[in-house]
């Protein structure tokens, strides 16, 4: 199951620096760093390698499966990001 | 090419501080060395970690463990209770070190400028989150928790923390790291609702989504929202709102559609509603409000209609501002220090080899992680200017005589393993009641651990 970044999440971006296959954004270079409240996980080109959980300062990153219950929201976040980018007003 | 450690001072050791320090410090292929001395005008380090991240956030203050293991890196030095502008001055600190990096963040509030705002019972929410945190500037602080109603101005992360703070229940407070004298006044509380006021549109809400939706999630609490006052369809088309904004209007929504629970607390949101004049005699007795309407240019106006607010504490949270430091440049009216790329106003006016990152150089916006990359520019212009030799190398001190020269200015002088026995001492505290820790908001409490021999600390 792909990973997911919750609310903790302080945009530190340590995780964007180690994802191997780089599904996660938006990374310190991208134009939408600036005004990040988090950064998200692509659940379509996630490799669940876990790389990204261990970097993390502030555990904001799970498994999907075991998202805390009130973060369960957060796996759809994740992907709307991903869905919305290319579109017109996109974030 | 240098031929000893370039020497760098960082002022404040809060997020941008830290990273700035962890960016030079991680450098793995310079043909010097780095040393890093991160000076702190409190004992204690972490700056907003400590005293700014609402303290139901615990999780939120782990990145102080990533500060932590950039202390414990070869060349990092910390020296606390030191304050550039009291015990010494920039020029001084910029002949001690090769380069300086100012960190300062943004210690200053913006007022609103309305009547009444200086009767007692008007703050702004810097205090009382810094109360409520045990920052030692604040612990004498008092603020009238005996009315039933608490209105927040300002519509940024800040305004949700202090309503969320105000709106807790004691037991989930009970367990959190906040101060302890502000666990008791909120204990006795009466405040039963909280009015947060947006001067714009929801759709100019400067809060983040994570903060918002946490709103919905309180025990106990009714949010009110008057679907009468967000935005109708066709004000989202024309100002086509990006995801991010869309999610945040979809949760609004959502609650102005909510019947409300009658739960004992509640919060109410209020939009194009602009603080017009506090009144009362001594004490804030009531707030006027002014009904805004959106403008087809996407600001708003108002509409001429009024309605008053009773209540005997108002908190505004419209923004943190900078403050200037004597013997460098400062741009009033954005609270900045002028910088390119982090290095400060041109040679004519600051010291050579002084920049600057975080609030004080881009203005209070961002969360703590946006100041990593602010401070990898910042190092990265640095070192530039380290490689081409642009930096004043000569008179710098070593680690050792500028380590006597604080001591000298300074005999409380905080060091890192001060810093530890207050964090040991503190958790501890935490420990023997199932709190995380208890913070020790005096500054001779605080001394007394940190330097043993401290005079001020033994009084």
């Amino acid at each position: 199951m792909p990973y997911v970044i919750a609310s903790p999440c302080i945009a530190d971006y340590s995780c964007v620096e180690v994802c191997p296959v780089n599904c996660i954004s938006p990374g310190p270079e991208e134009p939408g760093f600036g005004r990040a409240e988090q950064m998200y996980i692509d659940p379509t080109r996630c490799i669940d390698c876990a790389a990204c959980v261990e970097v993390c300062p502030v555990n904001a990153i799970f498994d999907r499966n075991r998202l805390p219950e009130r973060w369960q929201r957060y796996a759809q976040i994740n992907a709307e990001y991903f869905q919305q980018r290319g579109k017109p007003g996109h974030a | 090419m240098l031929e000893r450690p370039l020497r760098v001072a960082v002022v404040g050791a809060g997020p941008s501080g830290m990273y700035a320090a962890g960016h030079l410090l991680n450098q793995p292929d310079l043909p010097f060395a780095i040393e890093v001395d991160v000076l702190e005008r409190l004992p204690t380090p972490w700056g907003l970690v400590r005293a700014g991240v609402a303290p139901d956030h615990p999780e939120k203050k782990q990145v102080a463990r990533l500060f932590e293991s950039t202390a414990a890196l070869p060349g990092f030095r910390f020296f606390g209770n030191v304050e550039v502008g009291r015990d010494l001055g920039p020029a001084e600190l910029s002949q001690w070190y090769d380069a300086v990096i100012y960190a300062v963040g943004a210690a200053g509030d913006r007022r609103a400028g309305i009547p009444g705002e200086d009767l007692a019972g008007s703050h702004s929410a810097t205090e009382f989150v810094s109360w409520y945190n045990g920052h030692p500037d604040f612990c004498e602080r008092r603020f009238d928790l005996s009315g039933e109603r608490a209105v927040v101005i300002g519509n940024g992360n800040v305004a949700l923390d202090v309503a969320r703070i105000l709106m807790l229940p004691q037991q989930q407070l009970c367990g959190t790291d906040i101060a302890a004298h502000a666990l008791e006044a909120l204990a006795a509380s009466r405040i039963r609702e909280v009015v947060i006021l947006g001067r714009r549109s929801a759709l100019h809400g400067a809060f983040n989504n994570p903060e918002l939706s946490e709103l919905g999630e309180l025990e106990g609490v009714d949010l009110i929202v008057d679907p009468s006052e967000l935005p109708d369809e066709a004000q989202i088309a024309a100002l086509q709102p990006d995801w991010i904004v869309q999610r945040k209007i979809e949760t609004l929504r959502e609650w102005s559609q909510r019947r409300p629970a009658g739960h004992p607390r509640r919060i109410l949101l209020h939009f194009l509603a602009a603080p017009l004049a506090l009144s009362g005699s001594a004490q804030v007795r009531s707030l006027r409000v002014g009904r805004n309407r959106p403008t087809a240019g996407g600001d708003v106006e108002p509409t001429g209609e009024t309605f008053s607010i009773d209540t005997g504490l108002v908190l505004r949270a419209i923004g943190y501002h900078g403050r200037a430091i004597a013997g460098l440049p400062f741009d009033p009216a954005r609270g900045v220090i002028p910088n390119r790329d982090g290095r400060i106003g041109d040679a004519r006016d600051a010291p050579a080899g002084a920049y600057v990152t975080g609030w004080i150089k881009r203005g209070p916006s961002g969360i703590i992680g946006t100041n990593k990359k602010c401070s990898q520019d910042t190092v990265r212009a640095l070192l530039d200017d380290a490689m081409a030799e642009r930096l004043p190398f000569t008179g710098t001190l070593s680690a050792v005589a500028v380590a006597a020269a604080f001591k000298a200015r300074n005999p409380d002088l905080v060091r890192y393993t001060g810093w530890q026995a207050i964090d040991r001492q503190e958790r501890l505290l935490g420990a023997s009641v199932g709190r995380p820790r208890v913070k020790m908001p005096r500054i001779e409490e605080l001394l007394g651990i940190a330097v043993p021999a401290s005079a001020t600390g033994a009084r």
